[in-house]
C-alpha cells in the first residue's frame, strides 16, 4: 500500500513494543494489535538473518 | 546495606512496565534503591554503577526479568522482592483475564488484522530493525520509536521503504499523526488542513498544538526522524513525505521542521519543496535560506504554525515576537533578574530552539541549555516526558547554583506523557526558589507548555499549577527565551516590546 493510500484510508496498526501505546491509540480511534513481543533467542544479528531466511 | 535480587526466567515485560516497578519497589517500607530490569548487557552496566548487582542478578540473560533491592533491613529487602514478584504476576492475570489473546509475532498479528496498514514499533534498539524489516517486507508502513538505531540500519530501512512508497518515520522521532489518530508523545488536537514533516517529535508536537490554539488542525504530521536530512539518510522519507501531503487532498498547506539539512541535502529539499503545489513553511531551525528558495521561512516553531495558520486562510502573515506585548511588558515590571540562564528542557527541539534564540539576544551573559531526553540522560531510565523525576532534581539544584538567575523549562503534555507533571514540577520550582531565596538571591522560572485543552492533562490546570508556585509562563518556548532575555537585559525591551520598558 503506497503512502498516498495509507493517508487516504482509516488507521489499522499493529502495536510492537511499549504496551501503554496500544492502549493510548485505541483511545484516540485506531484499531490496533498489540504483539506480546518478546527478545527473540540468540544475538539480534543471528535473528535478523533467521528472519530473513524465513522471508525468502 | 543488604542488596537483594531475584530473577525471572524467560519473563519479558517493556520499559514502562519495568519503571513502574521499579518505582513501586522505591516507595516501599525501608528501600533504599531498586531496579527492575530485563538482563541485557547495558542493563548489567546499570545495576552495577547502581551498586544493586548480585551473584544471582549476573545470572540473567537479555530474556529473563531481574528485581533488586538495596534495604535497610534483610527483612525489608526480601519483603520488597515479594511484594514486586506479587505485582508482576497480578499484571500477567489481568491480562488473562481479558480473555484477548495476543499474538507473539508480527505474522500472529496480521492473521488477526490481515488489512493493517501500519507497524508502531517501541522495541529495543538492538531489535528495532529486524521488526522494522520485517514489517517493511510485509507491505506495512513503520513508525519506528525505538532509540540507539544505528544510522546504517536507518539507511537500510529507508532505502527499501522508498523504493516500496512506504513510510519508514523515525527513528528518534517520538510523534506522527496519520489520519487523525497521534501516534507516540502526542498532543490531542483537532483534525485539519494543515500537514506537518517533522524531524523531531517536540517539534511536531509543538507546532501542532499551536495550530490548534490558532484554531487550525493537522491533517498528517509526518515524522521522518532527526537524521533524514543527514547526507547518510539523503532526506529520504522528507523528499517521499513531501509528495505524499503535496498530493492528498485533506492537505492545503504544508509545514517542514528540521534542523538545517546537510549541504549535500539542500538541492533535494529545495526541489522537493518546489514540486508541492500549495504553501509550504520551512522551519529550520538555525539555517539562513538562500535567496530565492522555495517556501516560506520562519525562524521559531511559533512562526511555522502562524505561517501555516495564515496561509490555509488565505492571508498575510509577518513574525511577531510577542503575541501580546503589553502583557509581557506588565509581567517585567519590577523583575530584576540578574546572572545566567539556565534551560532545562524534555524536548531537544524545543532546547535547541531555546538555545538559538537566546544567543543573539544574551550577549556575554552565558546560557546553558540542558538536553534531559539526549541519551546521555536517558540511559537506563525513560523519557524525561514519562519520568521527570531527574530534571525535578535539577531544578531544585538550580536554586543553589549561585550563577543561575533565571531558570527556563518547557513542559511537554499529550498522549503517552506523565499523566499529570505540573504539580511535581511546580513543587521543585517551589523548593529551588526557597533555596535562593534563602541565600539572599532571586530566581526567575520561565517556561511554556506545548499543550491543549483536550490532552490528557489540561491545559490551562498544568499553566496553573506552575504559575501558582511563582513560574512565568509564556505561549510559546521562543516568547518564553526572549521573556528569560529581557529579563537579564532590559535595554533589549526596545527592540523586542517596540517600546520603552
Amino acid at each position: 500500500m503506497s503512502v498516498e493510500t495509507l493517508l487516504a484510508r482509516p488507521l489499522r496498526m499493529i502495536n510492537l513494543g511499549l504496551e501503554v501505546f496500544a492502549r493510548e491509540m485505541e483511545a484516540a480511534g485506531a484499531e490496533v494489535v498489540h504483539v506480546d513481543w518478546r527478545p527473540p533467542a540468540g544475538s539480534p544479528d543471528m535473528a535478523a538473518l533467521l528472519a530473513r531466511l524465513e522471508d525468502e | 546495606m543488604p542488596t537483594r535480587a531475584l530473577v525471572r526466567r524467560s519473563f519479558y515485560q517493556d520499559s514502562m512496565v519495568l519503571m513502574q516497578a521499579a518505582a513501586e519497589l522505591r516507595a516501599l517500607p525501608g528501600v533504599r534503591e531498586a531496579a527492575a530490569l530485563m538482563g541485557t548487557p547495558a542493563n548489567h552496566e546499570v545495576l552495577a554503577a547502581a551498586g544493586l548487582a548480585t551473584p544471582e542478578t549476573k545470572t540473567a540473560t537479555a530474556s529473563d526479568l531481574l528485581l533488586a533491592v538495596d534495604a535497610d533491613t534483610e527483612a525489608a529487602a526480601e519483603a520488597a522482592l515479594a511484594a514486586g514478584a506479587r505485582r508482576l504476576d497480578e499484571r500477567t492475570q489481568a491480562r488473562e483475564a481479558t480473555g484477548r489473546v495476543l499474538p507473539r509475532t508480527l505474522d500472529g498479528a496480521l492473521r488477526q488484522i490481515p488489512d493493517a496498514n501500519l507497524a508502531l514499533i517501541s522495541v529495543p534498539g538492538a531489535y528495532a530493525k529486524l521488526e522494522a524489516m520485517s514489517a517493511l517486507r510485509r507491505g506495512l508502513h513503520v513508525f519506528l520509536f525505538s532509540d540507539n538505531v544505528p544510522i546504517a540500519d536507518e539507511v537500510e530501512l529507508k532505502r527499501f521503504a522508498a523504493r516500496q512508497r512506504l513510510l519508514c518515520m523515525g527513528p528518534d522521532c517520538g510523534t506522527a499523526y496519520v489520519g487523525g489518530v497521534g501516534l507516540g508523545f502526542a498532543n490531542v488536537v483537532p483534525r485539519g488542513r494543515v500537514g506537518c514533516v517533522a524531524a523531531s517529535g517536540t517539534g511536531l508536537q509543538a507546532v501542532a498544538s499551536r495550530l490548534a490554539a490558532l484554531g487550525e488542525g493537522i491533517s498528517h504530521g509526518i515524522g521522518v526522524g532527526g537524521r533524514d536530512l543527514s547526507a547518510e539518510v539523503g532526506g529520504a522519507m522528507t523528499t517521499l513525505a513531501l509528495e505524499a501531503l503535496g498530493a492528498d487532498a485533506a492537505t492545503e498547506a504544508v509545514v517542514v521542521v528540521s534542523k538545517p539539512p546537510a549541504p549535500g541535502v539542500l538541492a533535494a529539499l529545495e526541489a522537493a519543496i518546489a514540486a508541492v503545489r500549495k504553501p509550504v513553511v520551512v522551519c529550520c531551525l538555525g539555517a539562513t535560506p538562500r535567496a530565492g528558495a522555495p517556501g516560506t521561512w520562519v525562524t521559531t516553531l511559533d512562526d511555522a504554525a502562524g505561517a501555516a495558520a495564515a496561509a490555509v486562510r488565505g492571508e498575510s502573515w509577518a513574525p511577531r515576537l510577542f503575541g501580546d506585548p503589553a502583557a509581557v511588558r506588565a509581567r517585567l515590571a519590577g523583575l530584576q533578574a540578574r546572572g545566567s540562564v539556565l534551560g532545562l528542557y524534555t524536548g531537544g527541539t524545543l532546547a535547541h530552539e531555546a538555545h538559538l534564540v537566546l544567543a543573539p539576544l544574551l550577549g556575554a551573559i552565558p546560557h546553558r541549555i540542558v538536553d534531559l531526553g539526549d541519551d546521555e540522560y536517558t540511559r537506563g531510565r525513560l523519557h524525561p516526558m514519562i519520568d521527570p523525576s531527574l530534571r525535578e532534581s535539577m531544578v531544585r539544584e538550580a536554586g543553589d547554583a549561585r550563577d543561575v538567575g533565571v531558570l527556563l523549562l518547557d513542559l511537554v503534555l499529550g498522549r503517552a506523557a506523565h499523566t499529570d507533571p505540573a504539580p511535581s514540577l511546580a513543587a521543585a520550582i517551589r523548593a529551588a526558589r526557597a533555596r535562593a531565596t534563602k541565600a539572599g538571591r532571586a530566581l526567575l522560572v520561565v517556561a511554556s507548555v506545548v499543550g491543549t485543552a483536550q490532552d490528557p492533562q489540561p491545559l490551562a490546570a498544568q499553566v496553573a499549577a506552575l504559575e501558582g508556585a511563582g513560574t512565568v509562563v509564556l505561549p510559546s518556548n521562543a516568547e518564553a527565551a526572549r521573556f528569560a532575555a529581557l529579563a537579564l537585559v532590559p535595554d533589549l525591551a526596545a527592540r523586542l516590546l517596540g517600546g520603552a520598558r
